[in-house]
């Protein structure tokens, strides 16, 4: 069993912060189908689609019948663990700094061996080779990488060592979520609390204003009420100011959310205004916090870890009868990217969610099903806790993800017809 | 399938070592050179009438074989690169004895030869190949020592092997590294010792781990003719192998491609493994040792731990291995460490061992391990050596062409022709 994680002491100022170093993240292109299957949390490995062989390490042709044709496939991961080995020397900074560091060889059951992680709870192969399920995790080089795990799940699992290293567990962090007024938003905090958040600053963008449901979570010990106008880079500026060098995880759920496209609305002030809090904002907050989050990458169990933007699966294809939001979040995904690949050097993970229409008021209009704010919340904790960097929760988001990777040109045309 | 050609009248000569350092700033080519300047010295040949040439090195990149000839002002007219590490030395020697008996050249220097920089061990490892950079360096980046702890640890519990068996070989190394004067390890090491030494990837610990230096080893590969004319101590293919990723769908490493083709080895020299009056393994770990013990019939499969219990393996012992001291006690110069058996057992087949001569050795068995792309080292081979026939043998041979396969030559009249020896 885990031993659950205890509730680090308060850091001596003091100290010096601990620098980042992160594991080796070069891969071939190849080998990055991997990490793209595991950004989302699946466990996939190349399957020739002339033989069925299964491959591993990724290949370019079937070694067995030397076919190019080899599809990224989910892998179950059971398997049998053959061999174990307890590292007490690396050649790597990232390694050296967390030794000892086990790993162990899996034999899957679908044919290759694999070199895997190895969590705590599984034990030494003594007499025999030992169960195991593999599951592929993003390390804090955002690559995938393969953890062997324990066949029977535990209660504190997630608080293992090595695991914690990869992903981005609230538990004991400090967590900043950018709106509570909203009914999204108040899932957030309310969830991270559960989570076990040390604690959650709330943001709120007209403090004097009193909110349905601001009462709920203004009472609970882990919530601070903060001030927080994303569209005033003074306020976010002062916020960071305050705070920034103690956020261990940015949740970002600002945004303003209007109906219709071009041809509904005369000029361009709503336009500007979903642009100014859903791109603009997230700029603003990204250069106030994301500087002082990459410092403290590497601070203990609790280290700054990630930063998860609110986006919508209108950013990959524009919703004509909310065609100005689209654009914006389109923008907002752009920007994503951009602030992932600024935080790879430090490890700062960032989890871009993608929700289908969400059950609120501006989506009133939209048949269901449509994702309570409960379960995107619900999503948004598994994301950090499982390590994952794109989530598209709810089943909305789901089609219109399978329909964008099958052919993103027909779903413009669907949706161009008012198909949703 | 058509029975191979032999390696009759192939010779190999002049063993050349560059000595070993831990770090140098100097660069692979400096160590090439210093092989080929110490080839030409010893053997009295002039720089122009090598006309073969065989490189194998890590650090030598951007540069291949070709950048050598241009470097070191050579004109061969056979060319080979060789970066199979630990094998290399069995292939380059396959290579060249092909190329001398075709004609394609006369005399074929091989040459291994690494450089170590403070920090090129870890740049190594991180690109050594594709596999290593998708799937094993970013798992710890241990480099080989983890994937050995698997095959280690894996052998021990199916063949109850314990880690004083390993330790019986690496102290017997030691006892051979004490009486080389080029070996990087200069102190005895006892049972105790090895028992005793740090951890570094269970159950490796610090004397099952070579230690990265560098430096250089190489040899030249002629006809017999040509090595008596010139007066050049010199010792005989008898039979040569390699394999490369055999066993792919072992799950984990337990046997090695020498077990594929032994028989033809042994076959083609004639001889049997009892025959064999020493053998210089691939020792990159001791585990592998072992398993060339086992994979080249010196005893069964799992049979490897009671083997070494059973013998003694330093020069003068019943099975004497790795009489240079091995990578294990002499250091490991890089791919050089694929060419350390082959200019050891040259020396001792040509009575230039020293103190740590092998008493009345007349065949030897060089063994070629290398390159851990992923899980295993891929490529396997093995050469056996024979001491030169002295001129009357020769002729003797000649005569009985057909029968004379299956005999191991005489002792009598060794060290006749040894004139030189590096």
């Amino acid at each position: 069993m885990t031993m659950p994680l205890m509730k680090p002491k308060r850091k001596n100022p003091l100290i010096r912060t601990r620098q980042m170093s992160l594991p080796p993240g070069a891969r071939g292109r190849i080998a990055l189908g991997m990490t793209a299957a595991a950004a989302e949390g699946r466990f996939e490995l190349q399957v020739c689609q002339a033989c069925a062989a299964v491959q591993y390490p990724p290949r370019e042709a079937c070694h067995r019948c030397l076919s190019p044709r080899l599809k990224w496939t989910p892998q179950s991961g059971e398997g049998r663990l053959l061999s174990t080995t307890t590292l007490h020397h690396s050649n790597d900074l990232f390694f050296r700094e967390r030794l000892p560091w086990r790993l162990g060889l899996v034999h899957l059951d679908s044919g290759p061996t694999l070199i895997v992680h190895l969590h705590g709870e599984v034990e030494e192969v003594v007499d025999a080779p030992r169960r195991v399920r593999v599951g592929a995790r993003l390390d804090r080089a955002g690559q995938a990488v393969l953890i062997g795990f324990p066949n029977e799940e535990s209660v504190h699992m997630a608080d293992d060592r090595m695991l914690r290293e990869m992903t981005s567990d609230p538990k004991f962090r400090k967590v900043l979520v950018t709106d509570g007024k909203t009914a999204v938003g108040q899932a957030l905090v309310q969830a991270m609390v559960k989570a076990g958040a040390d604690i959650v600053w709330v943001g709120h963008a007209e403090p004097w204003k009193k909110l349905p449901g601001w009462d709920d979570i203004s009472k609970l010990p882990q919530v601070t009420l903060v001030p927080l106008d994303l569209t005033n880079g003074k306020s976010v500026d002062e916020l960071s100011g305050e705070i920034g060098g103690k956020v261990d995880i940015v949740i970002n759920n600002a945004e303003v959310h209007r109906t219709y496209g071009i041809g509904s609305r005369r000029g361009t002030d709503v336009a500007k205004a979903e642009m100014d809090i859903n791109y603009f904002g997230a700029l603003r907050l990204a250069q106030a916090f994301g500087g002082a989050l990459k410092s403290r990458a590497a601070d203990g169990v609790t280290s700054a870890t990630a930063w998860v933007n609110l986006l919508s699966i209108y950013a990959l294809s524009n919703f004509p009868s909310h065609g100005t939001y689209s654009a914006s979040k389109a923008a907002a995904y752009s920007l994503a990217q951009c602030l992932r690949a600024e935080m790879r050097s430090s490890g700062i993970r960032v989890i871009n969610v993608f929700p289908g229409p969400i059950d609120d008021e501006w989506n009133q209009a939209l048949p269901p099903p449509k994702v309570s704010p409960a379960a995107l919340a619900s999503a948004i904790v598994k994301a950090l806790r499982d390590g994952v960097e794109d989530v598209y929760p709810g089943d909305v988001a789901q089609e219109w993800l399978e329909r964008w990777r099958d052919n993103p040109k027909v779903l413009e045309r669907e949706l161009a017809a008012g198909g949703s | 399938m058509n029975r191979r050609k032999g390696y009759e009248g192939v010779a190999v000569a002049v063993p050349v070592t560059v000595p070993y350092v831990r770090h140098s700033t100097r660069s692979a080519h400096w160590f090439i050179g210093q092989a080929l300047e110490a080839l030409v010295k010893v053997s009295g040949l002039a720089k122009e009438q090598i006309d073969g040439l065989t490189v194998s090195s890590f650090s030598l990149a951007p540069d291949t074989a070709v950048g050598v000839t241009q470097h070191l002002g050579l004109s061969p007219r056979w060319l080979d690169h060789i970066p199979t590490g630990g094998a290399s030395g069995v292939m380059a020697l396959r290579r060249a004895a092909r190329a001398v008996q075709a004609g394609d050249a006369d005399v074929v220097a091989c040459v291994a030869a690494d450089t170590n920089h403070v920090d090129s061990f870890r740049q190594t490892l991180g690109s050594f190949s594709n596999f290593a950079r998708d799937a094993s360096y970013p798992y710890g980046s241990g480099g080989p020592n983890s994937i050995f702890a698997f095959i280690t640890s894996n052998y021990m519990r199916e063949f109850g092997a314990t880690r004083e068996d390993f330790g019986r070989i690496a102290v017997d190394q030691r006892t051979n590294a004490l009486k080389n004067p080029n070996a990087m390890f200069k102190k005895p090491l006892t049972l105790d010792e090895y028992i005793a030494a740090r951890p570094i990837a269970d159950p490796i610990h610090l004397f099952d781990c070579v230690m990265p230096c560098a430096g250089a080893e190489a040899f030249l590969v002629m006809s017999e003719t040509r090595a008596r004319e010139l007066g050049l101590a010199h010792v005989l293919v008898r039979g040569a192998i390699e394999r490369h990723n055999a066993f792919a769908d072992d799950p984990v490493m337990v046997r090695g491609g020498w077990l594929v083709d032994r028989a033809e080895l042994y076959a083609q020299a004639g001889v049997q493994p009892k025959d064999i009056d020493f053998v210089q393994t691939y020792d990159d770990y001791p585990v592998i040792v072992m398993l060339q013990f086992e994979d080249l019939g010196f005893c069964g499969k799992g049979e490897g731990p009671s083997f070494v219990r059973e013998n003694r393996m330093t020069h003068d012992g019943s099975f004497p291995n790795n009489t240079s001291g091995g990578q294990l006690s002499a250091g490991q110069a890089g791919a050089a460490g694929g060419f350390l058996g082959m200019t050891e057992a040259i020396r001792q087949l040509t009575d230039a061992a020293g103190e740590r001569a092998v008493p009345d050795a007349q065949l030897g068995l060089v063994a070629g391990f290398g390159m851990v792309t992923y899980d295993r080292c891929l490529c396997t081979g093995a050469v056996i050596l024979g001491r030169a026939l002295t001129p009357a043998l020769s002729r003797k041979r000649e005569r009985e062409t057909h029968d004379s396969l299956s005999t191991v030559p005489g002792g009598e009249g060794r060290g006749e022709g040894a004139g030189r020896s590096a």
